[in-house]
């Protein structure tokens, strides 16, 4: 495959794939992770370089793969001027500062981490500039939020690092979430997110009905990332990062994204009074206030940030202006700016490095200690400056010039020169103080070291840097043009105005406001120390980090109120709200439509028994309400029910639920007896009366709710499937009870999953009540003790006669289920009660002597038994749980039917056996430990 | 008879959610035992109501009720019956665990004038351990 | 007829019999043999994904009883991938509870873990509603005892809360289904289907009533506003391996909704086709930003996560309410997403936990942690992954379901709550991420707790799915569209199932 063809993502993924390496190579030497990282740089340079013939020979460079087509998201680049120019600043200055930084960081700092970081971070810078799709675009827009955090976070035992980090986390992370999107939107407009597409339907999106919301949102990513006012705070609080960070992301590079972007989408969404207004307006406000502040910024990298807002913002101000020649300018001071910018936060680097100390209070006069590195600084101050001969002074003039033709378009433009102006003079101010201050201006107060020039190499990337300010400001054609030239092209998708590089234009009004600039700046610093005072006096309590973390602070109380609010941590409170969205649920549905709530179905007559039992019934449900802190009386009067209920079924001509009901609630209510015996024999009165009343409520409203829909149900005529059952019980069930044939055969998945339902609870049940200690308590609640006598003889007697009696019933019972009432579950049933009624009468020891069978086990066999009746249809090429009887009809089919039937109707009844005995046991046996310490005693 | 029904249905429906959202435990496990009981009378009347029809094979039986309802009630009893023993086991746990029996156990909500008396004598026995 | 429908179900069921009835024979026998169930029920998932591809849903009639009057379980293309995502799952929580000796802290892990499996796969799996329901309360059960597994008071409490709460749901869940039986007389999901399509009007009211209690009962299980209670506090106290599969439970409910309502209030439904939908988008909203809110109230590593998986729950809902081909896709997608980041970032928070020693899983500066770079790196995947942060797929899931959104109504309010409730995550966990592994005292030594790095396996085969989820997209999302087809087009499925023939067998 031809590398040409694929360099692009190439030339991104490197740097990734190297951070590991990079990692890696520290844990061999401190200094390895640092070669390496320069030689990936290096590579990536190479593996574009191939493609800068065709680029300059105005050619726009494509690849592309699918990713998600089905949403336009493909993994594709781009390489056309512009994202040439961003390239190249991101490769080179990066090699640099990677140079920088293999001197600048202590031995103590872990080399690995940072070289990794920054790696991803020119990674994701990379595939900013690089992509040709829009999402794909933002996905390295947030990476790079993710590995500034990363990086400005480095020093995590600062808290102003951890702060700074998550700050600019927060806020560009705010951002490239609006500019997600707004870039959904654009490609709902156009249909595309390939820039190709997009770039050359300007018009489709500038008359769209949604360019508002497409510009505010990518506005907002744009002034997020590249700190523009109102968001231009969290830069400065950035500066907590290594000084080589601050150089990389927050002067070239990051910052510059936002930049970039309005270069990007300058063809379509530029040209509009909305979009001079939006970008114009923060770019001066960002200006002028950037400038200001960065004048009386004590500290040395306080200052550059400031100064660097308000150089962002001069370029955001030169887009906003939206001529083609102001893009030019901004363009041009992009280049300028990043070289001059990058070489003062390497010196600031070095004196912090070489004295201690980042303070112009303190540093003064350095330059008899540096003069090197003092020679550096004030060419490069000097380009900030905008002093002639030196690329800041080019790039200047041009913003002046077009600050002057832009005041021509509007009438109230007129101020704009004047403003610019001021900005001028605050910029050449606060350079003028970044040598004087620290370079002269008498000696050094009190620093932590005595200062010396840094090694010698730390300087090389400053003095390459340097070298471009002036070889760029005095021969600009022969430098910078052609590059500039095809960024202009890249950036306007048209050929460019023709503009001139010439450093002497004669004496044009910008000259005179570069005049102004200079003398008004110098004049301006001189008269500083009245200025401070007054700063001190009114903007010094000024601080955006105190409102950002107010703002935090608020965000997250108003979390922990609204959480509270909903999750109290309380079971009534979540079961309260489970039934009323049921009622709420139910109703809104039945209402919905406004079908008729009763239909017509006649209802069978009322006799005068059943009438009896169901008024019964209804009181004592009611009786339960006011009786229910009485414990016992209520597990009694529940017991009641259960068995009115039973009589219900056999009224409805349902005998095996009438038997089943029955035997549950005899386990049912022993094993609630049991319990309670460790339970408080009252509950204690509720205060919360308001809570009374809501539930009170909440039943009523559910009682009558579920009435009338069982009215309403019951009054309506259906088709069933019963039919079915009935035809085929006989003939393709073999047995005459269709409910049991059900449960074992058509339905037999159902049982299967109950019985597993039921083993579950009885394993569950044992390793709750495994090694727990429940202390019993002494004596009931009028104070009675609990009787310790050893278990009646007769009863014991009694009941070991018993005990086979109640086998034999429930024999019968389970083999005549399939035929008549019956079957597995009551059989089970009635056998686990007659054991327990072991248990009961002859303690738990005695009984466990005699009868030793792991419960665990045998529930584990019943489910076994069953799954394999299952499995043997299978293994005759039947589905699972085929009825044996179906497929073996021998002349004495009969036993064969029953056999397959039977066979799974023992696995259920020896589960249920297993886990109704366990649970019960396992309390049984637990009280018996609580409640008689002395076990000798028995027997 | 489908009145009648509905009305028990409804009233065990009440007292049921009226119990479950009680502060204890052992009220709670009544309560949904409750709730169980109406749902499994709901179910079984969604079969509408017929007397003396057992859904047992008989030629002299011209007509049966509907028996896949019973078979869902059974199921469903029995679920329950499991689903109840777990339960009233697990309130016991977290008496245990937790020294009282309210179901928010160790935050106890405002209305505990009257715990003392339901909190385990002061001095646990100490052969518990060794009996089991 | 293939078995292979079948085996997802019987395995698991086998595997946790065996494991009780081996129980004598120690620990040690117990894990090995449930390990190499879970492996064979990758390998079985795998198997059935490769048939559900083959088109057709595949039938399987139980007992030989053909729908709708027996029971049936349908395979297609959704039920085979949830039942892949959860042995994958189930892998990942086995090794580590073996890993980490969890498994010993109690009785039956082993058994109530697979019989779990089997009630999640019987979900799946089944084409009958009152199967559903009893699969619904194996699972439950098998769920309540893990849940308590390893015992603790905060753990009883989280429990005993779980436990009700869901008992009050199977309660509900039985009204619905007798509801529905009552007035169509059937149960088998597409048969109930088409009883619906020609429903007469005046019976409107009764299933519109018993859909919507349904959707209350499957959206407790999803968690969904304002049914949630239960999560937060039952995630982040059960033991690690219990709340890594429990990153399952959710979707199931998700899971119930698409199959049972999409099908039963499908295309066919004639008046009452997708009533629901509105309640999904509009209830998936608040829940996506109270659970927003609760991932920022968090005081804890453990119930952050939690809160995390409600909104990842709360995305699901609003891609499913969208009710669009693209954004069901892009929901399948986020959803094979959530379910395996969560389940890793669970395990990963619990060696965090264990790194941090007494100082536990509170956000409150600690002790550095021993191997704190490593594990602080796993955080940042995590969270990125979680948070839906590019480059990991939980962007991509969302990115799906946003553009998928594009065209509806409520748009600007859709992309608002995705992107307002995204903003509060990211400076929640990065707050934690700083908290937990920068904010360290660094006079301190770190904790002494040894690293287990067997462990460590296990959370770096769950967390490996987003890279592959990010790389492979072009794929993935093609099954995930073929998938969003086959379950909107319900006239397939309600045929394959009716017309499902039983093998012939011999008259008697």
């Amino acid at each position: 495959m031809n590398l040409l063809a694929i360099n692009l993502p190439l030339v991104v993924l490197l740097p990734f794939i190297g951070a590991i390496f990079a990692a890696w190579s520290a844990r061999l030497n401190r200094l390895a992770a640092a070669w390496v990282s320069g030689l990936i740089a290096l590579s990536a340079l190479g593996l574009l370089t191939p493609t800068l013939i065709q680029v300059f020979a105005g050619q726009t460079i494509i690849q592309s793969w699918a990713w998600i087509p089905t949403i336009g998201l493909h993994f594709s680049f781009r390489l056309d001027g512009l994202a040439l120019l961003f390239a190249l600043l991101i490769l080179v200055i990066g090699i640099l500062v990677i140079f920088y930084a293999r001197y600048y960081l202590a031995t103590k700092d872990c080399m690995g981490r940072f070289f990794a970081y920054l790696l991803m971070f020119m990674g994701s810078m990379l595939g900013i500039v690089l992509s040709e799709n829009l999402i794909q675009l933002v996905v390295f827009w947030e990476l790079t939020s993710i590995t500034s955090f990363l990086l400005i976070s480095y020093w995590q035992h600062r808290k102003e690092a951890r702060q700074g980090a998550r700050m600019a986390l927060a806020i560009t992370g705010a951002g490239g979430l609006a500019l997600l999107g707004g870039v959904l939107l654009l490609g709902e407009v156009v249909g595309s997110y390939q820039l190709t597409d997009i770039l050359a339907s300007g018009d489709l999106v500038r008359n769209s009905p949604l360019y508002l919301p497409i510009l505010g949102l990518i506005l907002l990513g744009v002034f997020t990332k590249s700190a523009q006012f109102p968001f231009h705070f969290w830069l400065p609080h950035a500066m907590a990062a290594p000084t080589p960070v601050s150089a990389y992301l927050h002067s070239a590079t990051m910052v510059k994204a936002g930049i970039f972007l309005l270069a990007r989408f300058f063809p379509i969404l530029s040209a509009t009074p909305e979009w001079s207004w939006l970008v114009g307006g923060a770019g001066m406000i960002t200006l002028i206030i950037g400038a200001y502040m960065a004048f009386f910024k004590h500290d040395l990298k306080g200052l550059l940030a400031y100064s660097t807002i308000s150089h962002l913002g001069l370029i955001t101000l030169l887009f906003g202006f939206g001529t083609q020649m102001a893009t030019v300018a901004a363009i041009f001071h992009i280049i300028n700016h990043a070289t001059f910018k990058a070489s003062l936060f390497m010196v600031a680097g070095i004196i912090d490095h070489e004295t201690g100390s980042r303070d112009m209070r303190k540093l003064n006069g350095l330059i008899k200690y540096m003069p090197h590195t003092a020679f550096l600084a004030i060419i490069a101050s000097a380009a900030m400056a905008g002093v002639p001969l030196l690329n800041g002074f080019l790039s200047k003039e041009m913003f002046f010039e077009q600050a002057i033709t832009a005041s021509q378009t509007a009438h109230s433009a007129w101020m704009i020169p004047i403003l610019v102006t001021i900005g001028g003079v605050l910029s050449v101010a606060y350079s003028i103080r970044f040598i004087h201050d620290v370079f002269f201006n008498g000696e050094p107060i009190n620093l932590p070291k005595t200062p010396h020039e840094p090694p010698r190499f730390m300087k090389i990337p400053v003095d390459f840097l340097v070298i471009i300010c002036l070889t760029v400001g005095i021969f600009p054609n022969y430098t910078i043009a052609p590059l500039l030239e095809i960024a202009v092209i890249g950036t306007l998708q048209t050929t460019p105005p023709n503009y001139s590089l010439d450093i002497w234009h004669g004496f044009t009004p910008a000259l005179f406001m570069s005049f102004i600039a200079l003398t008004g700046g110098i004049t301006f610093y001189f008269m500083r120390q009245r200025l401070f005072n007054f700063y001190e006096k009114f903007f010094r309590k000024i601080d955006a980090r105190q409102y950002f973390n107010q703002l935090l602070a608020g965000l997250f109380s108003l979390a922990n109120k609204v959480t509270n609010f909903f999750d109290k941590g309380s079971l009534q409170n979540a079961s309260a709200w489970v039934l009323f969205s049921a009622i709420i649920f139910t109703a809104y549905g039945f209402s919905l439509h406004n079908s008729p709530l009763f239909g017509e179905r006649p209802m069978l007559p009322i006799d005068v028994i059943s009438l009896m039992l169901a008024v019964g019934l209804m009181l004592t449900s009611i009786v339960l309400i006011f009786i229910h802190r009485q414990r016992l009386l209520t597990l009694i009067v529940i017991g009641m029910i259960g068995l009115v209920l039973s009589l219900a079924f056999v009224k409805f001509s349902a005998p095996d639920l009438a038997l089943t009901q029955l035997s549950i609630e005899v386990v049912t209510i022993i094993l609630l007896l049991l319990a309670l015996y460790f339970l408080p024999q009252v509950t204690p009165k509720e205060i919360g009366k308001m809570r009374l009343w809501r539930d009170g409520v909440l039943a009523v409203l559910s009682g009558i709710g579920i009435t009338l829909y069982t009215l309403a149900v019951l009054t309506r005529d259906y088709q069933t499937i019963a039919d079915y059952f009935l035809a085929n019980s006989l003939v393709g069930g073999g047995g005459s009870n269709v409910v049991n044939v059900i449960l074992v055969d058509f339905r037999g998945f159902d049982t299967l999953g109950e019985i597993t339902v039921l083993a579950l609870a009885g394993l569950g049940v044992f390793a709750m009540l495994q090694n727990m200690k429940l202390p019993a308590p002494k004596n009931d609640i009028e104070g009675r003790l609990w009787s310790n006598d050893p278990h009646p003889l007769i009863m014991r007697t009694f009941t070991r006669l018993l005990l086979p009696l109640m086998l034999m019933v429930a024999i019968f019972i389970f083999f005549r289920g399939h035929n008549l009432p019956g079957g597995g579950f009551i059989a089970g049933l009635i056998a686990s009660v007659a054991l327990i009624v072991q248990y009961l009468s002859n303690g738990i020891q005695l009984t466990s002597e005699h009868f030793k069978v792991n419960m665990n086990w045998v529930i584990g066999l019943g489910l076994l038994i069953a799954v394999a009746t299952g499995l043997a249809a299978m293994g005759m090429g039947f589905p699972f749980l085929t009825s044996a009887f179906t497929h073996l009809n021998w002349p004495i089919i009969g036993e064969f039917e029953i056999a397959s039937a039977i066979a799974f109707d023992l696995g259920v009844f020896l589960v249920v056996v297993g886990a109704t005995v366990m649970s019960l046991v396992q309390l049984g046996r637990l009280s018996f430990a609580s409640h008689h310490p002395k076990a000798k005693e028995q027997n | 008879m489908e009145l009648l029904v509905a009305l028990s249905i409804g009233f065990l429906t009440a007292s049921g959610v009226f119990l479950t959202l009680r502060a204890r435990t052992f009220p709670v496990v009544l309560g949904l035992t409750l709730l169980a009981y109406a749902v499994n009378l709901f179910l079984f009347a969604m079969g509408r109501l017929t007397i003396g029809l057992p859904t047992i094979i008989d030629s002299a039986q011209g007509q049966y009720a509907d028996p896949l309802p019973q078979a869902l009630v059974l199921t469903a009893i029995v679920i329950a019956f499991g689903m109840t023993a777990f339960l009233i086991v697990l309130a016991l746990k977290a008496r245990a665990e937790l020294g009282n029996d309210h179901v928010d156990g160790i935050n106890l909500a405002q209305d505990e004038a009257s715990l003392e008396h339901t909190l385990p004598p002061q001095k646990p026995n100490k052969q518990v351990g060794k009996t089991r | 007829m293939t078995s292979l429908t079948f085996l997802p179900l019987v395995v698991p069921l086998l595997i946790g019999i065996s494991i009780l009835l081996i129980q004598s024979l120690g620990l040690k026998r117990q894990r090995l043999i449930s390990f190499l169930g879970a492996v064979t029920l990758v390998w079985v998932s795998i198997n059935s994904l490769l048939v559900s591809l083959e088109g057709e849903p595949q039938v399987f009639i139980l007992g030989n009883w053909v729908a709708p009057y027996g029971i049936v379980l349908v395979l297609d293309q959704f039920s085979a991938m949830m039942v892949l995502i959860t042995s994958l799952l189930a892998i990942g929580a086995i090794w580590y509870a073996i890993a980490q000796q969890i498994d010993g802290k109690g009785a039956h892990f082993h058994t109530l873990f697979h019989i779990q499996l089997f009630g999640l796969n019987g979900a799946f799996l089944t084409g009958d509603v009152f199967n559903l329901f009893v699969f619904f309360e194996v699972l439950l059960l098998a769920s309540y005892g893990l849940i308590l597994h390893g015992g603790g008071r905060l753990r009883t409490k989280a429990g005993l809360h779980y436990v009700v709460i869901n008992l009050i749901g199977s309660t509900l869940f039985l009204f619905a289904v007798g509801a529905l039986y009552g007035i169509l007389g059937t149960l088998n999901i597409a048969d109930m289907a088409v009883k619906i399509a020609e429903l007469p009007a005046e019976d409107y009211g009764i299933v519109t009533a018993a859909g919507l209690l349904l959707l209350l009962v499957f959206g407790l299980k999803a968690a969904m506003f304002p049914l949630y209670l239960w999560l937060p506090q039952a995630y982040a106290n059960a033991s690690a391996p219990v709340a890594a599969l429990f990153a399952i439970m959710t979707k199931v409910g998700l899971y119930a909704i698409i199959r049972v309502h999409g099908t039963l209030f499908g295309s066919t439904a004639g008046d009452l086709a997708y009533f629901y939908m509105p309640w999904l988008l509009a209830l998936g909203l608040i829940t996506l930003l109270l659970a927003a809110l609760g991932v920022l109230a968090a005081k804890g590593l453990r119930e952050q996560i939690a809160y995390l998986v409600l909104t990842s729950v709360a995305t699901l809902l609003i891609g499913i309410g969208l009710n669009t081909p693209a954004a069901l896709s892009g929901s399948l997608y986020y959803l094979i997403h959530s379910t395996l980041i969560a389940a890793g970032f669970f395990l990963l928070a619990d060696m965090i936990t264990r790194g941090r020693g007494v100082y536990g899983d509170q956000f409150e500066s600690g002790n550095p942690i021993y191997k704190g770079i490593l594990l602080g790196s796993f955080f940042i995947f995590a969270a990125i992954a979680m948070t839906g942060l590019p480059p990991l797929s939980g962007f991509f899931g969302k990115l799906l379901i946003l553009s998928a959104a594009l065209e509806h109504d409520w748009f600007a309010i859709i992309l608002i709550t995705i992107l307002i409730s995204g903003l509060f995550i990211i400076i929640a966990v990065a707050r934690s991420g700083s908290i937990l592994f920068y904010q360290t005292q660094i006079n301190q030594k770190p904790e002494i707790t040894p690293f287990n790095k067997y462990a460590f396996f296990a959370v770096i085969l769950l967390l490996a799915t987003s890279p592959i989820l990010v790389i492979l997209a072009n794929p993935i999302t093609a099954f995930t569209e073929s998938t969003a087809l086959q379950l909107l087009d319900k006239i397939q499925y309600i045929d394959s199932v009716l017309n499902a023939l039983p093998i012939e067998r011999p008259q008697p």
